[in-house]
């Protein structure tokens, strides 16, 4: 019966979808499309960049790499300082990634499920940092660190980027979790389950894309992060991200090599999203559309 | 939803809140101590009172860094909102195209930020960028490294180009929640398109769209590494935003005084625009 | 671990102090009498004690800043503004 009545509401909205697709004519590819070569064209440049050589950037004026060539990327790939950059930030992002998820999934849980002493306070204070300025917090970070002996290693860099995503997280998974409606867990208890047994064989495989979500978004913003990363390392743990400033502000830019470091930051992200391609509009909407 | 009341979920939330406050709550008990002291280094301090506050809030410095930053927050909401509303309109709503689109879409949010800015560095010069070359080859005057208009122009089209994504997806997400139903009934009463938009789509997208106007606002309000990369600030002082006036007064200048006083300014304004959003979302929430 | 970078002062100890004793003063406040006690004010939503606590807290920082850049150094005045300032916002917000 439920069957039934799923297929007919999965088969409603493609009716529904021509008779609209109909209207509002044959040009509604039209809008995203100029828009995303928009988007992709100054990417496309940072590529093209990457596979030119240095004379040809500054010499010609050319739409496509007329002489191409992979010396840029050999550069980065036999330099340990170049690509040691990507290991770093990788292992602080993922660092961070998992401690993130790791705090957030029980508080979050405790924000959607009970009201306790001061909750709306405290999930409003978690958001003030979400939204406070990384450059305020740059010095007294750098020398927080220093007094516990922690610059330039790894899991500095992923407590202090727990500042904004830990608060992102829990409100993300909260937006989730309050989906799953509380009979579930009331079942489970019926039937004998210890709550972390419960927590962790039932409940979090409920809300396996909402985990995902969280994660790709505490990826995507340590990630990207620029000030506090390269505050807090020096040399062992420095990101991908600050020996390229550092590259360019050097003498005699090295263009070629520049663009393709840039190039190769791209990828990880491209690849996380495609992960949750699926549910990456809800997630954007923070769970809670 | 009813909540039970239960004290107990506080170890729950623990480890959040020790996580949180190690890195929140020392660095900015920090932040109110420097902002009364002086110091010339090795963790020499002189009481210095309130000197540094009366500095800041009448330092011409700071009043146009702070008009610039609200400038700026307010011309990218005008152009990114409308844009973002538009481009959810047009993407699909199913086949293949979807996650073709939201994944492409999406591709400017995951780039570090200052590959944005090296991005757009590159892209703006008139020598070797493309962007830059052709305005050239089309008779303009634009150079961003000496005009300041210019470097205006390319800091908001680099901040346009990197999260109109991030409206259009969140209006997206709130469409999608629409029941076809709604389409349906207005198809029965020969609604016009705009009626469409106007009765059913644009309600549905109140909500999202409160989570985007104050995301993008607060975000744009502590804009740093990408007008930093592109611009550094300049020409002369015409793109330095708040953020990078701070960085370099704090790591630049190490003047920790005036920069603490800076930042405790700075997040006062944000704690009372956050307190804003926090409020208008939650009560919208009730609302529906 | 070396702390003296944090710099503390007597008056910044004794903020920090009466904000944390604010707090579990609240925290008290609530135990005896839990809810928040609720209402809505002249904003027009709901508030709690918590919200009020907050909002008082908020609008004396800013009273304070308004009274230097305007004002003078004198904070003592400043003070017993906020100190109105709170009280009405306990009695109608």
């Amino acid at each position: 019966m439920s069957a039934v009545a799923n297929t007919a509401r999965a088969e409603r909205p493609v009716t529904i979808g021509t008779v609209r697709s109909s209207n509002s004519g044959r040009l509604s590819w039209l809008v995203p499309t100029i828009y995303i070569v928009l988007l992709m064209l100054p990417i496309y440049w940072l590529v093209n960049m990457s596979f030119k050589t240095n004379t040809e950037i500054t010499g010609v004026f050319s739409l496509w790499p007329e002489a191409p060539t992979l010396r840029n990327y050999e550069v980065i790939f036999s330099d340990p300082s170049w690509y040691m950059g990507y290991v770093n930030s990788i292992i602080y992002v993922v660092l961070n990634t998992v401690i993130s998820i790791t705090a957030a999934l029980p508080a979050a849980y405790a924000f959607s499920r009970y009201r306790f002493l001061g909750d709306k306070h405290m999930f409003f204070w978690l958001l003030t940092n979400r939204m406070a300025p990384p450059a305020v917090f740059a010095l007294p970070f750098f020398q927080l660190y220093s007094s516990l002996g922690l610059i330039d290693t790894h899991i500095a860099v992923a407590i202090a980027h727990c500042l904004f995503n830990v608060p992102l997280a829990v409100w993300i998974l909260e937006g989730f979790i309050s989906g799953v409606p509380r009979e579930i867990d009331e079942t489970a208890y019926i039937d004998g389950y210890s709550f972390p047994k419960f927590f962790v064989k039932i409940f979090m495989p409920l809300i396996a894309s909402g985990i995902g979500v969280a994660a790709f978004f505490c990826f995507m913003f340590s990630w990207v992060e620029l000030l506090i990363a390269r505050t807090l390392t020096t040399t062992d743990a420095k990101p991908i991200t600050a020996i390229m400033t550092r590259t360019v502000s050097a003498a005699g830019m090295d263009w070629g090599v520049l663009a393709a470091a840039g190039a190769l930051t791209i990828i990880p992200g491209a690849l996380v999203i495609y992960f949750v391609r699926n549910y990456i509009a809800k997630g954007f909407a923070l769970g809670r559309v | 939803m009813n909540k039970t009341w239960n004290n107990k979920a506080w170890f729950m939330v623990l480890p959040v809140f020790l996580l949180v406050a190690i890195s929140a709550i020392i660095p900015l008990m920090t932040v109110v101590n420097y902002s009364v002291q002086d110091t010339f280094g090795n963790n020499e301090f002189f009481w210095n009172g309130t000197d540094w506050f009366v500095d800041t809030l009448t330092s011409e410095r700071f009043h146009a860094a702070l008009v610039r930053n609200l400038s700026f927050s307010l011309i990218i909401l005008a152009i990114e909102i409308p844009l973002g509303i538009g481009i959810s309109l047009t993407i699909p709503k199913k086949g293949w195209g979807v996650s073709v689109c939201l994944v492409l879409m999406a591709l400017p949010l995951l780039i570090p930020w200052n590959v944005v800015g090296t991005i757009w560095q590159v892209f703006g010069r008139v020598d070797i960028g493309l962007l830059g070359h052709t305005l050239a080859a089309l008779g303009l005057d634009y150079n961003y490294v000496q005009d300041p208009i210019d470097a205006w122009a390319t800091v908001v089209a680099m901040d346009v180009w990197h999260w109109t994504s991030l409206v259009a997806l969140l209006c997206y997400a709130g469409l999608s929640a629409i029941p076809d139903a709604y389409y349906q009934a207005a198809k029965i009463d020969g609604a016009s398109r705009w009626a469409v938009f106007r009765y059913i789509q644009l309600p549905k997208m109140k909500r999202v769209l409160t989570i985007a106007v104050l995301l993008r606002f607060m975000d744009s309000f502590m804009i740093y590494t990408e007008p930093f990369v592109v611009t550094g600030g300049g020409p002369g002082n015409s793109t330095t935003f708040l953020s990078i006036d701070l960085v370099k007064m704090a790591i630049g200048q190490f003047d920790l005084g005036p920069a603490a006083a800076m930042s405790i300014i700075y997040f006062l304004i944000i704690l009372l625009l956050s307190w804003i959003f926090y409020t208008v979302m939650t009560n919208s929430e009730g609302a529906n | 671990m070396d702390l003296s970078w944090m710099a503390w002062t007597w008056p910044t100890a004794i903020f920090f102090l009466t904000i944390l004793t604010m707090l579990i003063g609240m925290s008290v406040w609530e135990y005896f009498v839990p809810g928040g006690s609720p209402r809505v004010g002249v904003l027009r939503f709901e508030t709690t004690r918590g919200d009020r606590l907050f909002v008082s807290l908020l609008g004396s920082a800013f009273i304070h800043l308004g009274w230097l850049a305007f004002m003078g150094p004198n904070l003592w005045w400043a003070l017993a503004v906020s100190v109105v300032y709170a009280v009405l916002v306990f009695r109608y917000v």
